[in-house]
């Protein structure tokens, strides 16, 4: 039993925070989100510290790394609100990994791991409701037709990974990205529906299990980067509640507020513990049942407890808590979204309930 | 990270479990399993049970009794005595007076009280609370009076737990009234149940069940050798006791096993996804307690200091829970059912609401997170 990052993992994930810290301040975020939507400087910079290769195997760049190895990253990146689409890429660069030929692993994962590339999983369709056997997408000799729906990271990606049904069952292909509108997410992603009409697709190994693995893996790494935003949320309230006075005290003199407060932190603690559970999970869990149950638990946790720490959060900053001008709004909007992604609570609990 | 336990410690565990399974006598089994009344005796055989076998006090020094295993194994044992549905140790001996004189008490104290308290020859009592003094302990009453080599007690405690049962009883007294903090004038008292002057009188409580009390004394007559540490100096030893070992008060053993009982008990609710639902979610914030308890002992067990403040946290989520157990219990019974067990898991549901008042509320528990931990 251990709870620690090792000394590799702790390392990596306390540059990341000193590299964001400095880099990427609520100022510097608010920039690239007006902007371009990202900023391709950081994104060089998450190549330079490795971070892109992680989780890819050694022979293409890579780390080989873990969720575990990721959770530190993922922490940090959910304090500073991080809005380039690096789980997007992360995930489709996995399953190009996992059911690429050779020549499509050498195509794509040096560059990913270089920063020269990045992807997106386009698997969602409208009406799927989180149901990863939603699949209406249909591929005719490698030809794709139909849409796939907020494909997260989508306008920025230089190639898709798009899930499609075929005579066999449902199948993952690699293609280009087709013209589609661009917009942007509850919390500032930049994302796309995009719509498939005959684009050609390079067939990749890997169907509805290896879809199911992937969002797995990704539903951990949420969970990660949700408790990572929590921390941030009960930091600054906890700080707000120390300096903000009314009737000429510190209003973290209230009781009724100091125990809402405290049930705050108990949110985060708990979340943290089934986001640990989670990613240790999806890297050595025996079976697919035994990972989608754990990882059902902990998405559980985390819609319930990102759900209660953001609403607090905004609640005991008053009105300055809704203002566009505190990251801790900005912090809500993140919340609520990855509260959601990959499936709510109630998702979850349908399928803790089906296991 | 690695979420599990060694081979080392899994093997500890199953040693433990097997002999829990295999010494726990039936009778005792059953009554714990139907939420039975445990009668003095019963509590008194299974202690007995485990100091026979040299397990009864684990965290004690080895030279009085201490098996010397480290905090994990400790923590695996009390989880395993509560999962394997043995009767509860009563902790006011084995994990409170018993701290308390081997931290601070005489040797001459420690050798009358110690062994006595190791074999199950004394039970022990707590006497903190007053009428005027719940949360606010330090306001307390109960006067002691300095009388030659006596103590001279005066005064009332209440929700004394198994008070009727014990033979001695440790009492925070009021030594002075002029002291400048109101702290600094109580202290640590040990008396004997049977000195004249001492009264006991029943509290039931709403399920029926009678283990708490009042204890009246009037005039008291206690020998001031039974004082322990210095006069005045008992807040001192009380704020001692509340930072000792609180690493098990999540029960997350007991827990796990009521959660495997209300899984047998709900087969019928189970086709209904509301319900279903609740039990998934207290499944999955045990499972939630679990791990966070085990992030604290593997901080304690890595920095080698005694637990923070925030380790209240696992009361409170710990009683949430037990509480939330029983309320799901009682709802999987049959409404219509009047039988024994059923009548039994509905006064569960009504005894365990003491869980979140008892032993430091948890509001008085939240008030500890945010002062201690938060800094507000």
């Amino acid at each position: 039993m251990n709870f620690d990052y090792n000394e590799e993992q702790q390392l990596l994930a306390d540059s990341v925070r000193r590299f964001l810290e400095k880099e990427y301040t609520f100022e510097a975020r608010k920039q690239a989100v007006a902007g371009e939507g990202w900023s391709p400087r950081v994104w060089n910079n998450f190549a330079e510290m490795g971070l892109l290769g992680l989780p890819l195997p050694a022979e293409q760049g890579g780390f080989g790394g873990g969720a575990v190895d990721l959770m530190g990253v993922m922490e940090a990146f959910g304090e500073a609100l991080v809005v380039e689409p690096y789980l997007p890429t992360l995930i489709a660069a996995r399953l190009v990994a996992r059911g690429g030929t050779e020549e499509q692993k050498k195509a794509i994962l040096p560059a990913v791991a270089e920063g020269r590339m990045k992807l997106a999983l386009a698997h969602d369709e409208k009406g799927a409701r989180y149901r990863l056997d939603h699949v209406n997408v249909k591929a005719e000799n490698g030809t794709l037709k139909g849409e796939k729906s907020a494909v997260v990271g989508a306008p920025l990606a230089d190639r898709l990974v798009v899930s499609a049904r075929t005579s066999k069952g449902i199948e993952l292909f690699l293609t280009e990205k087709p013209n589609f509108k661009p917009y942007m997410t509850l919390d500032e992603m930049l994302a796309g529906d995009v719509v498939l009409n005959g684009v050609k697709g390079e067939a990749l190994a890997g169907g509805l299990a290896a879809i199911e693995e992937a969002v797995d893996f990704a539903t951990a790494l949420v969970c990660a980067e949700a408790v990572g935003a929590m921390k941030f949320a009960c930091d600054t309230t906890l700080e707000y509640l120390k300096t903000r006075k009314q009737f000429g005290v510190p209003i973290g003199t209230f009781q009724a507020l100091q125990h809402r407060m405290v049930e705050m932190v108990i949110s985060y603690e708990q979340a943290k513990s089934m986001a640990c559970l989670a990613c240790s999970k999806v890297d050595t869990a025996p079976d697919a049942r035994d990972r989608a149950r754990s990882v059902s638990m902990a998405k559980v946790k985390i819609a319930d407890n990102a759900r209660h720490v953001s609403q607090e959060s905004v609640q005991l900053h008053g009105g300055m808590g809704m203002s566009e001008e505190l990251k801790v709004s900005h912090t809500f909007r993140r919340l609520t979204v990855l509260a959601r992604q990959f499936g709510d609570a109630d998702h979850h609990l349908g399928r803790l309930a089906a296991a | 990270m690695d979420l599990n336990y060694s081979p080392e410690e899994l093997a500890f565990r199953d040693e433990v479990r097997t002999w829990l399974q295999a010494n726990l006598p039936a009778t005792l089994r059953d009554k714990v399993a139907n939420y039975g009344h445990l009668s003095k005796e019963d509590l008194l055989d299974w202690h007995k049970i485990l100091a026979k076998k040299g397990w009864i006090a684990p965290a004690w020094p080895k030279e009085w009794g201490g098996t010397g295993w480290n905090v994990i194994q400790r923590y695996i044992f009390e989880e395993e005595l509560g999962y394997s549905g043995s009767p509860p140790l009563i902790p006011f001996g084995l994990s409170m007076c018993a701290p308390v004189l081997l931290r601070f008490g005489t040797e001459e104290q420690k050798k009358r009280f110690l062994p006595r308290i190791y074999n199950g020859e004394d039970f022990w009592c707590q006497g903190y609370s007053e009428p005027g003094s719940g949360s606010d302990l330090a306001s307390l009453k109960t006067k002691a009076l300095r009388d030659g080599e006596f103590y001279k007690v005066t005064g009332q405690k209440i929700w004394t737990t198994l008070a009727h049962y014990a033979d001695w009883i440790f009492c925070l007294v009021r030594t002075d009234s002029q002291a400048g903090k109101r702290q600094e004038g109580i202290s640590f008292l040990l008396i004997d149940m049977k000195t004249p002057g001492i009264t006991i009188r029943p509290l039931i409580l709403m399920d029926g069940a009678h283990e708490v009390n009042e204890v009246f004394f009037d005039d008291v007559r206690v020998p001031a050798g039974n004082l322990v540490f210095e006069e005045n100096k008992g807040w001192t030893v009380a704020k001692y006791l509340l930072g000792y070992e609180r690493m098990n008060t999540g029960r997350i053993g007991e827990s796990k096993r009521q959660l495997g009982r209300l899984k047998e008990l709900a087969v019928e609710k189970m086709g209904d996804q509301r319900f279903r639902d609740r039990l998934s979610r207290l499944e999955v914030e045990l499972t939630a307690l679990e791990i966070t308890n085990l992030r604290f002992l593997d901080r304690m067990r890595r920095t080698g200091q005694p637990p923070g403040a925030d380790v209240s946290m696992l009361k409170i989520k710990g009683t949430e829970i037990q509480q939330g157990l029983t309320e799901l219990m009682m709802e999987s019974v049959d409404p219509t059912a009047s039988d024994p067990f059923s009548v039994s898991v509905r006064k569960k549901y009504l005894s365990m609401r003491k869980t979140t008042i008892y032993a430091g509320s948890n509001e008085i528990q939240r008030n500890i997170i945010s002062k201690m931990t938060l800094g507000l």
